[in-house]
């Protein structure tokens, strides 16, 4: 019953920090859209890049969360971290989501193609697929402390993938651009573009904590009241 | 650890020997590769697809889902009357258990592959014989790599709603590694190019199999009952 109180605030908090976020995300959207200077080459299509890119680190973000979290259930055991590696798992998925979507959108304007077999593509699509699977196997147990350990060892299994399945693509060629803000030299970005992609980082890191720990505290409710039920069951009984 | 091995491997012979008895598995694993072996030859036009350019992939599909389909048993085997509890109250630790079933499905693909193979020299017409030796070092390491993390899917997924579709959707991404490195290098090997251009795939798969075989081993216990 301790749970239940510090749980109700981290949603409210969660709920906050989300609706915050939402708003700074379409602030820098009008200064993306408005306020920044259209790419020379790409003309309006490189103003997706202002969500695919930070999208992506959202849902690289969020994959990480889940490995690690899985990893350190299987030592501690605490079904918390269970809960924060599904609810990290749920919001990733949404993020791989969008950066599925507009990455095809972006490469139809300027590669002529919807979709190539590129290093960078074909393994978020896998990453994506991995995180289906994730879910699909949470949804398909019931009992919570072996959906814990399942789950746990398929977000390791997943999250050493990663590197295999990006060596793997990279040994086929690559298509996708290659880095242009962490290179060993300096970016070879405007400035104005720089400061526009770096906050839109910033904002969707703030939007994807808000929906994270909303989304955490809002399983954590829901457990709390499966066990109330299930007492009340027993008590009735 | 000998104490160890000579458990994985009463293990395994334990389910070798009941596949034996039945061959139901098998026969049907086997009919099935046949068949799609047969099928891919009518799924291209052959004035515009050579047999020889599609072989490879056709040989890697055929063999990864025959291998995915072989897995499910390990477990399911294990389910009825639950087994899986005399197993688990024998003194056989849960490593020799993970590397027993792990044996058995070697065995039980290695078994399928092995016929099919000849079968898919003959449908496709490619001259087997001088390349079998790297060929075989290929099979291996890529059948090594998908059964050691489909074993550990199907010890999970047997407890699921849905088992056996659900250990696709899980096994299937696993698949790439392997599969690709192995439909490249089978590719290079029938167009006898020089194995300098493919010992990259070749070590990506050695590395491979003895990340997830060490991985698997380690993990395998949270997948069993308390």
């Amino acid at each position: 019953m301790t749970a239940i109180p510090s749980a109700e605030r981290a949603l409210r908090r969660g709920g906050i920090l989300m609706t915050v976020g939402l708003v700074l995300v379409a602030g820098v959207y009008v200064r993306a859209l408005a306020f920044t200077p259209e790419e020379a080459t790409q003309g309006l299509a490189q103003k997706i890049f202002y969500i695919h890119a930070p999208s992506a680190w959202v849902a690289f973000l969020a994959c990480g969360i889940v490995g690690v979290c899985s990893l350190l259930y299987l030592f501690l055991k605490e079904p918390r971290l269970d809960l924060l590696a599904a609810a990290s798992a749920e919001v990733g998925t949404v993020f791989l989501t969008t950066v599925l979507v507009t990455g095809p959108i972006w490469g139809k304007t300027i590669w002529g193609a919807w979709w190539t077999w590129d290093a960078r593509l074909t393994l978020t699509l896998f990453l994506w697929f991995v995180c289906l699977g994730y879910l699909v196997l949470r949804g398909a147990v019931d009992e919570p402390g072996r959906r814990a350990r399942y789950s746990a060892v398929l977000g390791i299994l997943g999250a050493l993938l990663v590197p295999f399945i990006h060596v793997s693509v990279l040994l086929f060629r690559t298509l996708h651009p290659q880095p242009v803000v962490l290179q060993t030299s300096r970016p070879q970005l405007p400035n104005s573009m720089l400061v526009t992609l770096l906050l839109s980082f910033a904002v969707f890191t703030l939007f994807f904590v808000g929906l994270l720990v909303r989304r955490y505290a809002w399983a954590r409710l829901a457990e709390a009241r499966a066990e109330r039920e299930a007492d009340d069951a027993d008590a009735s009984r | 650890m000998p104490s160890g091995l000579a458990e994985a491997w009463a293990i395994a012979a334990k389910d070798l020997l009941l596949e034996f008895r039945s061959r139901t598995a098998f026969l049907s694993a086997l009919v099935f590769t046949a068949l799609v072996l047969a099928i891919f030859n009518f799924a291209r036009d052959p004035t515009a697809v050579s047999a020889a350019d599609l072989a490879p992939s056709v040989l890697w599909i055929t063999f990864s889902f025959a291998g995915v389909l072989g897995l499910n048993r390990a477990f399911s085997l294990e389910k009825e009357n639950r087994a899986i509890d005399g197993l688990l109250l024998s003194p056989a630790s849960r490593t020799a258990l993970y590397w027993g079933k792990t044996l058995a499905n070697l065995v039980f693909v290695g078994a399928v592959e092995a016929i099919a193979l000849p079968l898919f020299a003959l449908f496709f017409n490619v001259p087997l014989l001088d390349v079998l030796g790297p060929l075989l070092l290929v099979i291996a390491l890529a059948t090594v790599g998908f059964v050691a993390v489909g074993t550990l899917m199907s010890s999970m997924a047997v407890n699921t709603r849905f088992g056996e579709m659900l250990l696709l959707v899980l096994v299937l991404p696993f698949l790439v590694t392997p599969v690709s490195a192995a439909a490249e290098m089978t590719a290079k090997l029938f167009a006898h190019r020089p194995f300098a251009e493919w010992a990259a795939w070749l070590k990506l798969l050695a590395a491979y199999d003895i990340t997830f075989a060490v991985l698997c081993t380690l993990v395998f216990e949270f997948t069993l009952e308390e």
